[in-house]
């Protein structure tokens, strides 16, 4: 599949994933490929500290305002800018809307809000997803990426909506959650792609959520992104000592400890790869979605050269895709 | 005895902290499991095992209680998986006065989703089995596995949202008789509550008023139990293990938690760093002329060394920024750790 495609596929994306499998760094990775592709691309945080203005050589934290974190410098590249949403923020900013600008100050110190969002689950995360909703609708980007919570608390943040409108009888708020699940159900308007690493627990997570996300939060799921795959180098069938002894007299100077060594690199490096090439095995066979299989970058720090590296092995795994075939 | 070591040999209580993902219950484990080892009786909390790790632990059912894992050792392990919602209800079955009163708050729709719904609360309820256990003296050193926190400062400030929550003023004055609560909660309280029923729903003000309601008089037993918990979070004695791997993210989340500890005085105790790459033969790595047949052993063993590089370099800062505290290191082993052999090879690996 051609990437441009990819790209317009829908208005939002949702990037979820289990803690650590590398979630923003891919966020960050598929911003970058789309602004190649001539888009402008905004990027929401939800929460915590997250390094994606790291992943793009940049150093400040996000906040509610938007910041650029590349501007249009070539021909054919959009902009890339990014905010955080946070509950308390969108929640203020809804009551403002609905004309209680007043009383939205104290609604948050007297902590009724807590207790409301206590009374009424999910409200925190359909004003968060309410917010996205209107940016979506305002057209602020030609793709919206969320960096989601950790998945866990993915499933709950985007179960939220449709939670909200099964509880609430009416009122303003069952109308923000209903037009929630609309958007969340319309594949031209919103789609989730979930990562994993090609070990045991991220996979068991990935496949078990992904079936969640289908039923409970009616989203359909891009392909799933498979971090840190590497194939394993050519050469490494037979162990070192076989090879050292084939070598005749070129093999009988070498030093035991190091092609101890070698070995034991070798079986290692084989080792990991079985895992992992079962895991991905495994993933496949639970779960029936294209897979994007990007390798490990290694460094100390992910910033805009390793952000761009990644952006490059998903434009590949990409275009190695099937088009999808539209729905009758 | 190394630093690490002496943790688990005179520690009462060790907190496992840090990112999601990086093998905080697998860690947990291996110190309760070296505890044991050198002769304590130790018990682990775990909070989300993996399935096989919980499996080899005996503690796949959710029994809240610790359950014994038999095993060669001169001490004793015991694991529990934490059970939110059942420690929170045991919680207000000890401080309701009378067995109706306690009823009255389970089946109220507010007290059901506060578990799940009010950040903080899994936090909060695993400090709370923290105390509990240390409590009943029935063992030399409680380790508790911490829930993949959103931040770090809901693991820390858990106890006082709980209460600040519980005590919340405004519901609390509703509570008054009602015609000195009108003149209490005041025009703008009332304004307040009309425009919540408004935007939220009339029934979730009822719902409030009748948690509130049914509530009351447990506030001081439940603020005094946060006091305790709070004291013992705040005790030198407590140690704080900072787990991550050393992936670029995890390791710059793990510093923002080591900072807010330090910010609220509580040392980190020791840094472990899960899952390290090996280094293979020594630190020169391969020499660069090899011969010919061994020249893709020799690329493959120099791009893991690489790879292992980096990761030192990664946590480099961190490691500077904890110190005096010792570092502990877990290499990636060729299977993963989710068995009891598995965890004594981490043990192994972690204090010698």
């Amino acid at each position: 599949m051609d990437v441009g495609t990819f790209c317009a596929q829908s208005r939002v994306l949702i990037v979820a994933g289990k803690g650590g499998v590398g979630k923003t760094t891919m966020t960050a990775a598929l911003a970058r490929m789309a602004s190649q592709t001539g888009r402008s691309v905004l990027i929401v945080e939800l929460e915590g500290k997250s390094g994606i203005t790291g992943a793009f050589g940049l150093g400040h934290d996000l906040g509610y305002e938007e910041v650029e974190l590349q501007a249009a410098q070539l021909p054919g590249q959009g902009t890339v800018r990014a905010r955080r949403i946070t509950p308390d923020d969108a929640l203020v900013e809804y009551l403002e809307d609905h004309g209680l600008r007043r009383v939205s100050k104290r609604l948050v110190s007297s902590g009724v809000v807590d207790v409301v969002s206590t009374a009424i689950p999910g409200i925190r995360d359909v004003l968060v997803l309410g917010k996205i909703k209107q940016l979506e609708r305002e057209g602020v980007a030609d793709l919206i990426l969320v960096d989601a919570p950790a998945t866990g608390h993915a499933i709950t943040f985007l179960t939220s909506a449709s939670g909200l409108v099964n509880a609430a009888r009416g009122g303003p708020l069952r109308s923000q959650a209903s037009d929630v699940v609309e958007m969340l159900a319309d594949p031209s308007r919103c789609r989730v792609m979930l990562v994993t690493l090609p070990e045991d627990m991220p996979v068991s997570e990935t496949i078990e959520s992904a079936f969640t996300l289908e039923d409970k939060a009616g989203v359909q799921l891009g392909p799933v992104i498979v971090n840190a795959t590497d194939p394993v180098p050519a050469g490494l069938e037979r162990s070192a000592q076989d090879v050292a002894a084939g070598m005749g007299t070129a093999g009988v100077g070498l030093d035991p400890a190091l092609v101890a060594a070698l070995d034991a690199a070798r079986r290692f490096r084989l080792e990991r790869h079985a895992i992992s090439a079962a895991q991905i095995e495994r993933l496949g066979r639970d779960l029936p979605l294209p897979q994007l299989l990007v390798p490990t970058v290694p460094a100390e720090t992910i910033g805009l050269a390793e952000t761009d590296l990644l952006a490059a092995a998903l434009a590949a795994a990409i275009g190695q895709l099937v088009p999808e075939v539209p729905a009758p | 005895m190394s630093a690490l070591t002496s943790l688990v040999t005179e520690r009462s209580v060790i907190v496992c902290c840090g990112p999601g993902g990086v093998g905080k219950t697998t860690v947990s484990a291996t110190f309760a499991l070296a505890a044991a080892r050198a002769g304590r009786r130790a018990c682990v909390v775990t909070v989300d095992p993996a399935r096989r790790l919980a499996d080899s632990l005996g503690v796949q059912s959710l029994a809240n209680t610790p359950t014994e894992v038999a095993g060669d050792w001169p001490g004793h392990l015991h694991a529990l998986m934490l059970d939110t919602k059942g420690t929170f209800d045991d919680l207000i079955h000890t401080y309701a006065p009378t067995p109706d009163q306690a009823e009255g708050i389970l089946s109220n729709r507010l007290y059901q989703n506060l578990t799940g719904a009010l950040s903080g609360t899994q936090e909060y309820m695993a400090m709370e089995k923290l105390h509990e256990l240390v409590e009943s003296g029935e063992f030399d050193v409680v380790v508790v596995d911490t829930p993949p926190t959103r931040n770090a400062l809901d693991l820390l400030d858990a106890p006082r949202r709980l209460t600040r929550f519980l005590e919340n003023r405004l519901f609390r004055a509703l509570l008054l008789p009602t015609r000195m609560s009108l003149r209490a909660v005041g025009l703008a309280t009332q304004a307040l509550l009309r425009t919540l029923s408004k935007v939220a729903g009339a029934e979730i003000v009822q719902d409030a008023v009748a948690f509130f309601q049914a509530f009351d008089g447990m506030e001081e037993g439940f603020r005094t139990r946060a006091g305790a918990v709070r004291a013992l979070l705040a005790d030198p004695a407590t140690a704080y293990v900072l787990v991550t791997s050393a992936r670029p993210d995890a390791v710059a989340e793990a510093s923002f938690f080591a900072e807010k500890l330090t910010e609220r005085h509580m040392a980190t105790a020791a840094l472990v760093v899960n899952r390290i790459h090996p280094h293979f033969g020594g630190t020169d790595g391969p020499p660069p002329d090899l011969p010919g047949p061994l020249a893709a052993l020799a690329a493959n063993m120099a791009t893991l060394n690489d790879v292992a590089t980096h990761e030192e370099g990664s946590y480099a800062a961190l490691a500077e920024q904890i110190a005096p505290a010792p570092v502990g290191r877990i290499p990636l082993f060729g299977q993963d750790v989710h068995d009891l052999t598995g965890l004594e090879r981490a043990a192994d690996a972690l204090f010698g």
